[in-house]
């Protein structure tokens, strides 16, 4: 480091060693203003967008593809320069040589590939599909290799679903601003140190750190060579504000380029990029109207990232999101804001290009934050329906590192120091029916679970259940935790994101980040038990396909505690038996309630449950109240979720909000105000995210009938957003029934 | 809770017993004085304050109707409860009590005063409200504007039966000096209320009004932005 130039920037202990949270305290201008300086979108920036728009049409109308690849493995520096419409670009640089264009990163699984291709009527081409049938091994090999009868069992049953087996597991935030700040020769200097620094005695973690880090400095070489393909000088540090925007989203492109994880966040680069803009606005270099043209060509490559994924991809995670995440906001721990003029420079994207599922915007929401940010926060919200919201308070106190970005949907990423092993979900319903029928599979019969004895008489009794429902979740966490070393130790192996963890501490803390579906069917199931009188109705096989529920019981999402409780509980019941577990690499285990869009499949699986649902009904997503049962307005529907406790959740608790826009209030100084407001009260009660959409259901039914009007609809579903005519008709419908509140 | 009873987020509280029967009533469940649940008014200072991160720097509470100032006396208490836990109280009101207990209600007591300006004249006070003598509310107005604390104003624009030009500007020439308003709220009619009305068995003479047009509210805004500085539609 010590070659550094620092003549710009006031030094600190950023200038002797990697550290780039110090380079953003040390320098960083916060800004208590408002919206006022904003500036539209300039001319090239509207030329770009047309083509991007355009674009965007024909993959939508060609069933989603616009283009494939089906002769190079994507890797960083696989394919040539590509461009929108070069003399109109100030930020460059392209996934491949053409816009949408989708191609193969066949480490994951080889089979997805050709899936994936083969659905749109083509394949690999032959060399290809005889290395990988042959003598190439994937990821999705090593898993399958390793994984146990009981796994498989518990995977096709849809106990255990969406885990990253077939696909990347992403989620890895690399710290993209690394190679603004320091230039790629300085990142490949110090990795060579940390290498130097690996020495015997030779343990395994020891031989694969040594491998790791070697992969890393070949990645950053990569990177050097992505940069000479549009003429970028990468391994020197970004000079200007325009190069800081460059290389960052340089950095983030060999991402992409090498990796297809299902959520690839960006990090919390916002701040970081207004030191250099202010700087240049400061030294007059540039206009107001240039530092957000970078911001929105910067961002307008965000959205256009793409993966290529095989159709039941979709069900899981739909409409094809890519969790470009950009964390916006927060506090350090000092008290000083992070919010600066490009936190509002980045939000005006969804002015300047229009509402934008991607990159999925993020607020880090404090009670501190500068008012006139909340304000603009709302006011965003409010018009585009296409941010969250997570409480910057209580993350930064409980994980203790205030320079962090947002993996995926809800996770706290302290970002370079620290990365996550993303591990999908179990269906806690499906769960709780275990422990109602003797451990068997309510659907299929299959004994899932030994020891767990039939339930005597029938009516159901509430400890008898609670009983046998701890015993489902011990073992359920046992089967989740041998099936996530496994699927962590092969991806390490076979599909090890190098380009990214070039970009991180060689030897970061690890979170391993197990996650729950089914939380609103599983409280208000056990309430019917325990307040009414639930009587099981069984078929011939002694598998329940029904409930008789004689009585009133209270529902989660009514900010009822009788109720809350047992939701609460059973996020610590369950997160208490997965620490229990030794985990691969002695990951930290945290757990989320989030189900992206896996509620839908997830109730498909799952039979009839104590709370009155019907087989097969679609649950409600993560931490949400189920639809329609959260009768008693928005703020007790949202003082319901709050009461579910961070410290049992680590990974996140997702709760996504629909209100409709008159009951925010009369005009919309009074709703930005009030939603402000809202947010405050939330989030003062320790509530972890929120969602927020802004919509009345008549707008989303129009949108169904008539999607050539709304090109640009985007909705929050459950931790990202979408663009609402990207979904299935069965996933619209979901999203429609969901509670939109009308009274506060 | 509310965001349209009063400024920010309001924890709204109905009471039950009405000394008016309007025609557009939209909570005519609440005109008789018999009927209702009662509540400890302890128990509602504790649901209040339960809410209380909710009503951030504007928000608080609302006592709405009915016809809250019938039950001036217990009011007395519950807001005097909540003045001492730092919330904000409103009162919904027709204006027609004005007793020794009402004064101390609002003099000590009660941040802001929504008034509700039911007609101009006395034939249409009369048909709207099958009571007579306006005057009570003006004199109520008045009573609040010597005390200089704060009021808001509110006028169901109905139509040809309040929507009118003359009686907007009667309205705006009488209270344009009066220095304790702080805004006038402009309600649209809507038939929103009409389901209650059939499910309570109670006839709605008003089924033949139509709610106004969008010209129709902008030209009553227009007219009464000549008179007050903040003139909203609810």
């Amino acid at each position: 480091m010590n070659k550094m130039e620092v003549k710009k920037f006031k030094p600190g202990n950023w200038t002797n060693q990697i550290d780039v949270r110090d380079f953003v305290v040390t320098n960083i201008t916060p800004y208590q203003g408002t919206h006022d300086f904003l500036v539209g979108p300039s001319e090239r920036t509207n030329k770009l967008w047309e083509i991007c728009k355009a674009a965007t049409l024909e993959e939508r109308k060609n069933n989603g593809v616009r283009a494939l690849d089906t002769e190079t493995i994507s890797t960083v520096s696989a394919f040539a320069a590509g461009y929108i419409d070069q003399e109109n670009e100030v930020i460059v640089g392209l996934q491949t040589d053409e816009l949408l264009k989708r191609t193969m990163k066949p480490f994951g699984g080889f089979k997805v590939v050709q899936k994936a291709l083969a659905e749109h009527g083509v394949k690999p081409n032959d060399k290809l599909t005889e290395l990988f049938s042959k003598y190439v091994k994937t990821h999705n090999d090593g898993v399958f290799d390793a994984y146990t009868t009981e796994i498989k069992k518990f995977r096709s049953l849809g106990f255990l679903t969406g885990l990253p087996d077939n696909y990347a597991r992403g989620r890895i935030i690399g710290d993209y601003r690394r190679i603004a700040l320091y230039g790629v020769d300085a990142l490949i200097e110090s990795k060579k140190a940390d290498l130097e620094a690996i020495t015997g005695p030779m343990t395994d973690a020891k031989i694969r750190l040594r491998e790791e880090v070697a992969e890393q400095i070949k990645a950053l070489n990569e990177i050097i060579a992505l940069g000479n393909t549009y003429n970028l000088e990468l391994n020197r540090p970004a000079e200007t504000a325009q190069e800081a925007v460059q290389w960052t989203y340089m950095a983030y492109l060999a991402a992409v380029k090498e990796q297809d994880g299902a959520a690839m966040s960006l990090g919390n680069v916002s701040t970081f990029l207004d030191i250099y803009i202010e700087n240049d606005l400061q030294e007059g270099l540039i206009t107001e109207e240039e530092a957000q043209e970078f911001i929105d060509q910067f961002v307008m490559k965000l959205r256009m990232v793409r993966h290529l994924r095989m159709g039941a991809y979709d069900e899981i995670f739909a409409g094809d999101p890519t969790w470009v995440t950009e964390a916006i906001g927060g506090l350090f721990e000092d008290g000083r804001t992070k919010v600066t003029k490009t936190s509002f420079r980045f939000l005006n994207t969804l002015y300047n290009l229009g509402p934008s599922p991607e990159p999925n915007m993020t607020i880090l929401w404090s009670q501190d934050l500068p008012q006139n940010f909340k304000n603009f926060c709302s006011k965003v919200a409010i018009d585009t329906s296409s941010i969250q919201f997570e409480n910057d308070d209580l993350m930064r106190a409980s994980r203790g590192s205030d320079d962090y970005g947002i993996a995926c949907c809800v996770s706290h990423q302290s970002l370079g120091k620290s990365i996550q092993f993303f591990g999908a979900r179990t269906n806690l319903a499906k769960t709780l029916l275990l422990a109602i029928n003797g451990g068997r599979c309510e659907i299929t019969g299959t004994q899932m679970v030994d020891g767990i004895d039939p339930i005597e008489g029938d009516v159901l009794d509430f400890d008898q259940v609670m009983a046998n429902f701890k015993i489902a979740m011990k073992e359920v966490a046992r089967v989740y935790n041998d099936s996530m070393n496994i699927i962590h130790y092969m991806h390490d192996k076979y599909y090890y994101e190098k380009a990214q963890m070039a970009l991180i501490d060689t030897n970061p803390s690890i979170n391993i980040a197990y996650g729950i579906a089914g939380l609103s069917i599983v409280s208000d199931s056990l309430s019917a038990i325990k307040y009414a009188k639930v009587t099981p109705i069984r078929n011939e096989d002694g598998l329940t396909v029904e409930f008789k529920i004689e009585g009133e019981f209270p529902c989660y999402g009514n900010d009822d505690d009788r109720v809350d409780v047992l939701a609460a509980n059973a996020v610590a019941d369950f997160n208490n038996e997965l620490k229990e577990l030794p985990v691969y690499k002695n990951a930290d285990p945290t757990m989320s309630v989030l189900t992206i869009t896996s509620n839908v499949a997830y109730g498909k699986k799952t039979g009839a449950t104590p709370d009155g649902r019907a087989k097969g009904i679609a649950f409600a997503p993560g931490a949400n109240p189920m639809h329609g049962r959260d009768a008693n307005g928005a703020i007790a529907s949202l003082n319901s979720v709050a009461k579910i406790n961070y410290e049992d959740s680590q990974d996140g608790i997702s709760n996504t909000f629909s209100i409709v826009p008159k009951s925010l209030g009369a005009d919309e100084q009074d709703r930005i105000d009030n939603l402000s407001t809202i947010l405050d009260g939330y989030f003062s009660r320790n509530a972890q995210h929120v969602n927020i959409n802004v919509l009345n259901k008549e707008t989303l039914i129009d949108a169904m009938e008539h999607p050539e009007n709304y090109p640009q609809l985007t909705i929050r579903v459950s931790g990202y957003a979408v663009n609402f005519v990207r979904l299935t008709k069965e996933q619209q419908l979901e999203v429609i029934t969901r509670s939109f509140h009308e009274s506060m | 809770m509310g965001t349209h009873d009063g400024p920010g987020i309001r924890f709204v509280v109905f009471l039950q017993g009405c000394n008016l029967n309007c025609l557009y009533c939209h909570n005519p469940d609440t005109m008789k004085t018999s009927g209702g649940t009662e509540y400890e008014i302890e128990d509602l200072v504790q649901k209040a304050i339960k809410m209380k991160s909710y009503f951030g720097k504007n928000g608080g509470v609302t006592v709405s109707g009915g016809e809250p100032l019938l039950q001036s006396k217990a009011l007395i208490q519950f807001f005097k409860r909540l003045k001492e836990e730092g919330i904000h109280t409103n009162i919904d009101t027709n204006g027609r009590v004005l007793n020794h207990f009402t004064k101390t209600l609002l003099d000590d007591y009660t941040d802001l005063v929504m008034l509700d300006i039911k007609h101009m004249t006395e034939e249409g006070y009369e048909f709207l409200t099958k009571k007579r003598h306006k005057q009570t509310t003006f004199t109520f107005a008045d009573y609040r504007e010597s005390t200089g604390k704060k009021m808001w104003l509110r006028y169901v624009l109905i139509p040809e039966i309040t929507n009118k030009p003359e009686l907007l500007h009667a309205l705006g020439a009488y209270f344009k000096d009066f220095n304790s308003i702080e805004k006038i709220e402009l309600q649209p009619y809507h038939k929103l209320g009409v389901h209650k009305w059939e499910a309570l068995g109670m006839d709605y003479e008003l089924k033949d009004a139509r709610e106004n047009t969008e010209e129709e509210l902008e030209a009553a805004e227009n007219i009464l932005k000549q008179y007050f500085k903040d003139v909203k539609r609810n």
